[in-house]
């Protein structure tokens, strides 16, 4: 049953009539929601060698695979798997690298339901569900971290050029990855202490360990990329500066700067911006105080505005925090919510309660300035608004409060404006974002490309990747390197 | 990097540091803060700069022992390097020649209220400094002072030194006196700057304060650092850390730097039963 070119056979020469194959998309372990929801280890424990191998049997190797149009960075999908289902796993983690340098944290974080295995030929009307093509990515990067860690590509002869990187999010790195392997000398500054961007201060360790990031970097750093931390561009230096000493400059500042609701208490105590709590958890271990100085406020209730990952991520770590109850207030239907359907699962799974068609009118505060509760509008879902989403419009008169002493408000980030604003002549859109081309990542000044968050708006970890990959390209061809 | 090279207690709870930093001391203009890490478990706060030589690439840092990380950072001895040092953040103070400009500094203000001074009198204008303190132990950097100001009017509240009386009460007097006065710079604790703008308020006196509300990342990122001016919410940390002093909601400043009281007191006591702790006298219970 295990013979994987069986299956292949049988769906080449019958595509249309064959019997799809018995064996159902593996699940990966986890550890349990009960356990887990008072614990910040990692949920997902990964695949073992058996169960990578039975799912990669799945795989039927398309003529004409339509996964890798959905992969962002167009990795060579059907050639990885099928270099696991041959044992060879260092070639399978080599060619994954060949077009996404960040592998473990993209087999953890990229939205695959949406990308690759949304298009998945297993996936289409009624054949079953998927390859599980992400659970494969993260098998064969962790296995080659395990295994093969030390192995680092030659590097060639320096080429003499010299690119600064604004920001060490995926975006800042990936290009940082792509340009040191062709000998072109790269200097990353980030204004954290950290680096990683929002891998490191924004995705909780349960989600992302940490590890894995700073894994990931001292790979980059033993390849010779420079790191300056504590830096901020447009304070210290600005981009101009960097332009004299550098032959060029990639902005990949993310988008980093919190939205509110603009309701009535929203500077009580007790009300963060989700930057801002998961900041003080992640980069800042507040889940460990006192052992580590940073504290928090561990609310016994805990009320989130949002519904997308980063509203799952505030409302899993107050849970791990001690919350009793914690509840996700959004606007509109369960079917709307933007975040991942597995987050979504996972949240619930672990007892995260969701307030639908609810929207903040107020949050209430006592005497001394701390929250107790939030005032709410019932809504229902009206016509459909520009995006194609049915508009959320109040059910007249029908006002409620709940209760809580904490509340996150986790409803998007703008662009960061520092950078922008201290670079003269840099063109950005009314939103405050850096307006670059999306093939090249070239700006309105010469010398200066852009990427990621930044000139997207909040995104992806894996478009930001692919918008590093994309501008390295673009430089590496203004230098005549190939 | 971020060594410290000259280090001295200078009042009570108080300590001066001279710092090593470079890039910071090149870039920094008067208003400016840093924000600090003192070990790799440390919480991040923010300092403002107190001077600088940029020739020498160095930053002078003053802080008062109120949490765990200034009490940590009291006990750093010469030689010692902070983890993180960075900076410098914030819009710098706006500088030009007004006319006559009076600086008030309270207690710990008065240390980042001497850059601005500083700046004020190069730019032009005709400087007066009304410095003041509880007692006379709490004065410092008086001689500082004197050389950065046209005019150093100093107060205590008990009368030990100086003029007997509050900062505010010595401003009144100089208005009232008939100075002509075009601005005013007050920093120094919440009360004293609110009662600083309460009072110019009523003689229409364009008064700049210096917020220091409870910060994170210092870049914008994350809104800890939120205070209300003129009823709108701005970041402390990338729209200020000045403010026009007539619009600043100070009621929400006191509140919102309360915020953490319980569990400050938590990480100080666990402090005080670390090897370094024990350096440094902590007062019983209080914080
Ligand atoms: C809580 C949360 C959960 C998420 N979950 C997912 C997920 O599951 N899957 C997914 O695909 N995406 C997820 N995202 C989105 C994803 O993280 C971002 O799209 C991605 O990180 C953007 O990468 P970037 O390189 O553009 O910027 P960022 O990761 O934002 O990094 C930018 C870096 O630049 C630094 N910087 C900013 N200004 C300056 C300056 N002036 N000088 C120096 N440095 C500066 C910042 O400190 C930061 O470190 C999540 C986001 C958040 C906030
Ligand atoms: S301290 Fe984080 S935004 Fe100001």
């Amino acid at each position: 049953m295990l013979d994987p070119r069986g299956w292949r056979m049988t769906e080449q020469q019958e595509p249309k009539k064959a019997p799809r194959p018995k064996i159902p998309r593996q699940k990966m372990p986890e550890q349990s929601a009960i356990e887990r929801a008072h614990n910040f280890y990692e949920v997902a424990l990964g695949y073992t060698n058996d169960l990578a191998l039975l799912e990669a049997s799945r795989c039927l190797r398309c003529k004409k695979p339509y996964c890798m149009k959905g992969c962002p960075v167009e990795i060579d999908i059907p050639d990885f798997i099928e270099m696991i289902k041959q044992g060879d796993l260092i070639g399978a983690s080599w060619k994954i690298k060949e077009k996404n340098s960040l592998p473990r944290i993209a087999g953890r974080v990229c939205p695959q339901e949406t990308q690759c295995e949304a298009t998945c030929v297993l996936n289409k009307k009624g054949k079953g569900e998927p390859c599980a093509i992400g659970r494969l990515e993260r098998f064969v990067a962790d296995w080659a971290a395990q295994h093969a860690a030390d192995e680092l590509p030659e590097l060639p002869k320096p080429t003499g050029h010299k690119v600064a990187v604004v920001g060490s999010g995926p975006a800042g790195l990936t290009l940082a990855g792509g340009l040191i392997k062709k000998g072109i000398a790269v200097t990353v500054m980030e204004a954290l202490h950290e680096l990683g961007g929002v891998l490191v201060y924004g995705i909780p360790e349960f989600r992302l360990p940490k590890a894995i990031v700073k894994a990931e970097i001292d790979e980059l750093r033993r390849l010779g990329v420079e790191f300056k931390t504590n830096w901020v561009v447009g304070r210290v230096e600005t981009v101009d500066d960097l332009l004299e000493k550098h032959d060029c400059v990639f902005i990949g500042t993310g988008a980093g700067a919190p939205l509110f609701l603009r309701i009535p208490g929203e500077n009580l105590n007790g009300v963060y911006s989700a930057n801002e709590y998961l900041t003080r958890s992640n980069l800042m271990r507040a889940y460990m105080f006192p052992e580590a100085d940073t504290p928090i406020a561990k609310g016994r209730r805990v009320v989130v505005f949002g519904g997308g990952n980063v509203a799952m991520d505030s409302a899993r770590t107050a849970l791990r925090l001690g919350a009793e109850e914690v509840t996700i207030v959004y606007r509109r239907t369960m079917a709307e919510l933007p975040a991942r359907a597995e987050e979504t699962h996972h949240a619930e799974e672990e007892g995260i309660k969701f307030k639908l068609l609810t929207a903040p009118l107020e949050i209430l505060g006592n005497e001394a300035g701390w929250i107790v509760g939030i005032r709410c509008q019932e809504m229902e879902l009206g016509e459909p608004d520009e995006s194609g989403r049915r508009r959320p419009v109040p059910v007249e008169g029908k006002l409620f409060d709940i209760e809580c002493d904490t509340a996150i408000v986790a409803i998007g980030n703008a662009a960061n404006p520092l950078v922008p604003s201290t670079t003269k002549n840099l063109e950005t859109n009314k939103w405050g974002n850096i307006v670059a081309d999306l093939e090249t990542g070239k700006t309105s000044r010469d010398r200066i490309w852009a990427g990621g968050d930044i000139v997207t708006g909040a995104a992806t970890v894996i478009l930001a990747m692919g918008a590093g990959r994309k501008a390295a390209n673009s430089v590496m061809q203004t230098f005549g390197v190939s | 990097m971020f060594e410290i090279l000259e280090k001295a207690r200078i009042g009570p709870g108080v300590h001066r540091a001279v710092i090593s930093a470079l890039e910071i001391a090149r870039a920094h203009r008067p208003g400016q803060f840093v924000i600090l890490r003192c070990y790799d478990q440390g919480e991040r706060i923010p300092l403002t700069i107190a001077d600088k030589d940029s020739e020498k690439g160095t930053i002078t840092l003053v802080w008062q022992e109120v949490g765990v990380t200034t009490y940590h950072f009291g006990t750093m001895e010469v030689g010692e390097r902070l983890q993180d040092l960075c900076g410098p953040l914030g819009k710098p103070t706006h500088i030009e020649n007004f006319g006559t400009v009076v600086g008030v500094g309270g207690g710990i203000g008065i240390a980042p209220l001497y850059p601005i001074t500083k700046g004020m009198m190069a730019a032009g204008n005709h400087v007066i400094s009304i410095i003041g303190a509880r007692t006379e132990g709490l004065l410092f950097m008086t001689e500082e002072m004197r050389k950065v100001s046209h005019e150093l009017l100093i107060s205590t509240d008990d009368g030990s030194y100086g003029i007997h009386g509050f900062v505010t009460q010595v401003l009144k007097d100089l208005i009232d006196k008939g100075t002509k006065v075009d601005m005013v710079v007050a920093i120094g604790p919440v009360p004293m700057m609110k009662a600083v703008a309460n009072l110019t308020r009523g003689y229409n006196l364009p008064t700049v304060v210096s917020l220091n509300p409870i910060m994170v990342d210092g870049t914008g990122m994350c809104g800890a650092c939120r205070v209300e001016v003129g009823g709108k919410t701005m970041f402390g940390c990338v729209d200020g850390p000045e403010f026009d002093g007539h619009l600043v909601d100070f009621d929400l400043l006191t509140k919102r730097l309360a915020m953490y009281k319980g569990p400050e007191l938590i990480a100080l006591n666990r402090f005080r039963e670390t090897e370094r702790g024990c350096k440094c006298s902590i007062p019983g219970g209080g914080a």
